[in-house]
């Protein structure tokens, strides 16, 4: 090839085409995404709202009206921000996770492996996807829980940014999940042995105040608790850890996890061979 | 300007399984070409490499004069893959499935749907564009991967064995649609088939690939010019004697009562029909074994997997 430069409009042109030719990918994976996880909502979106309905009626109508005000608050109203959290991080998790993975087992992964698309195009595509689910089912959960509580968002700027930032870090979670995956069983370890404990040891249903040491900072560990307090503290006003210590620790894990994701994608790391 | 260019391409899994040996080949911009080789001999290496699915291990690969490290969004925008396996989302719509790869490639979805259509209807599927991928048949899921391929007009199609496991009509009607699209498209068409046939019948030129290097290239009637003979089987009323001379024909008697005859090239059927008359044969009907590609394939890979692989689709 001729090593002359190219005159600059032209490469101009060749640039926005490239942008325009990404952005109509992009939104394609999305829309694809979107219809994934709608086509199938009695999988996807009806049981986290079963589960919200039943964890309400248990800790909040039942025993919850046995235990005393937690932080000063209902013990109900306190649950309520963890459990909206616990589905936001299952689902966009989820999403991304199950998604790929079909997409890398069943092969059609090289649809888009084989098109001009970057790398980041995908993986924004996909998380965005992962975001969408965990946020819808986030609403819904919100929604339910209105019936339970009467809390209303004291922060609702921080309430929407910590679930937003929230849902893209666990959906970049789920993307690498799904590269290392070989069979169905690798894509549900995660869900069922680390981030549910980690989710219901990160004070969704207690303050770690009440933890005696070393747990109470043994819990400092669990990057859970920095979500679920971030969200508390932006619907109820009221967190165990300070609000700009939840969000760095939020984008530290994006920044990281982000890295990674690009970096397999990049290198090809279990879909090219 | 040629529409592929493949210099000293190298693939190695692991530290010692070489599957491309650092191969050369250079396909012409509006060509139909022919990659033929035995099972494992590096031909779906060689695609994968070329369509991004495979990571080389050394070498340049360009499609129309864009390099694939260089300018890798460019040359994939150029290249339509039709792929051994079916490598689509069983549960989508045919529409869908098209219309999704023609939104990876970048195209807006009104052009889209306008190309979703055109393809579809080409390749005899519109009525089929509501169903599930995975109630087709496997034609159609054949020819459901010719459309997804064509729906961003690439102007290299690649298709690795697009027509295994189809019946002979559609099959038929798979060739005259390429035909077509090469000759009237312009569309550069780059093809690995283990029917022999169809090579000859379709491509302009052939690369024969072996144990991860190219033994033969040029173009398909130079190389048939120079297969040295022709084999027939003969449907035959009488035997032929152990003193019967067939010079310059060799003949074999089969166990279903048939004769094989290998005809060099040059001689011409009349002298063989004389031979046998005089011999008191009587030809009922003849056939080709194989055709004559065949043959100097057969000899060039000269390898028993290579004879099975070959034998298997030849002629069905």
């Amino acid at each position: 090839m001729s090593a002359s430069p190219r005159p600059a409009a032209t490469t101009d042109a060749v640039s926005d085409a490239r942008l325009s030719g990404n952005r109509t990918a992009f939104v394609t994976i999305v829309r694809k995404e979107i219809r994934r996880f709608m086509r199938i909502w009695v999988q996807t979106i009806v049981p986290p709202a079963v589960n919200a309905i039943l964890y309400m009626l248990i800790f909040g109508g039942l025993i919850g009206s046995r235990i005393s005000d937690m932080d000063g608050f209902r013990y109900l109203d306190y649950i309520v921000p963890g459990l909206i959290m616990m589905s936001v991080i299952i689902n966009s998790y989820s999403n991304v996770s199950s998604s790929f993975f079909s997409a890398k087992m069943q092969n059609y992964v090289e649809e888009m492996l084989v098109a001009p698309i970057s790398n980041v195009t995908i993986l924004a595509g996909f998380v965005i996807g992962g975001v969408v689910r965990g946020l819808t089912v986030g609403l819904l959960v919100s929604f339910v829980a209105l019936f339970f509580s009467d809390v209303v968002p004291v922060h609702p700027l921080i309430t929407i940014s910590v679930a937003l930032l929230t849902s893209v870090m666990f959906a970049l979670g789920g993307l690498i999940n799904a590269v290392f995956a070989k069979t169905f069983d690798d894509i549900s370890i995660v869900p069922n042995f680390v981030l549910t404990p980690l989710t219901y040891l990160g004070g969704v249903f207690y303050s770690i105040t009440l933890l005696p040491e070393p747990w109470g900072t043994v819990s400092l560990f669990n990057p859970v608790l920095y979500m679920v307090n971030g969200f508390r503290y932006g619907i109820l006003g009221a967190s165990d850890i300070p609000i700009l210590h939840s969000f760095i620790v939020i984008l530290i894990f994006i920044a990281v996890l982000g890295s990674i994701a690009m970096t397999l994608l990049h290198r090809g790391i279990g879909i090219k061979s | 300007m040629n529409a592929l260019s493949l210099r000293g391409v190298v693939k190695t899994y692991g530290d010692d399984t070489h599957a491309l040996g650092g191969i050369d080949l250079a396909v012409p911009q509006g060509d139909f070409f022919a990659l033929l080789g035995p099972n494992g001999a590096g031909k779906s290496t060689a695609i994968g490499i070329i369509c991004s699915l495979v990571t080389k291990t050394a070498g340049e690969v360009e499609v129309f004069g864009h390099d694939i490290d260089h300018e890798r969004e460019h040359a994939k925008a150029l290249i339509g893959l039709v792929p051994q396996e079916f490598n689509f989302n069983v549960f989508e719509a045919v529409e869908d499935i098209l219309m999704n790869v023609a939104g990876y490639n970048g195209i807006r979805r009104a052009v889209a749907k306008r190309r979703t259509e055109k393809y579809l209807k080409r390749l005899d599927l519109w009525d089929k564009r509501r169903t599930q991928a995975r109630n087709l048949s496997g034609g159609m899921k054949r020819r459901l991967m010719i459309a997804r391929a064509l729906v961003h007009e690439p102007r290299l199609l690649i298709l690795d064995e697009p027509t295994a496991g189809v019946d002979i009509e559609i099959r038929r009607s798979m060739w005259e649609f390429l035909t077509e699209l090469n000759s009237e498209q312009g569309t550069t068409i780059i093809l690995t088939t283990h029917y022999l046939e169809e090579a000859e019948a379709l491509c302009r030129n052939v690369a024969i690939i072996d144990q991860g290097a190219i033994v033969e290239q040029g173009a398909v009637a130079e190389l048939l010019s120079r297969a040295r003979f022709e084999t027939f089987v003969l449907d035959v009323r009488g035997i032929p004697e152990a003193s019967s001379d067939f010079a310059p024909f060799t003949v074999r008697s089969r166990d279903d009562g048939k004769l094989e005859v290998d005809v060099p090239q040059g001689e011409t059927l009349n002298i063989l029909f004389e031979l046998m008359g005089r011999a008191g044969i009587e030809i009922t009907s003849l056939r080709n074994k194989s055709n004559r590609l065949e043959e100097f394939f057969l000899k060039l890979v000269h390898r028993d997997e290579a004879a099975a692989g070959v034998a298997g689709g030849a002629g069905q």
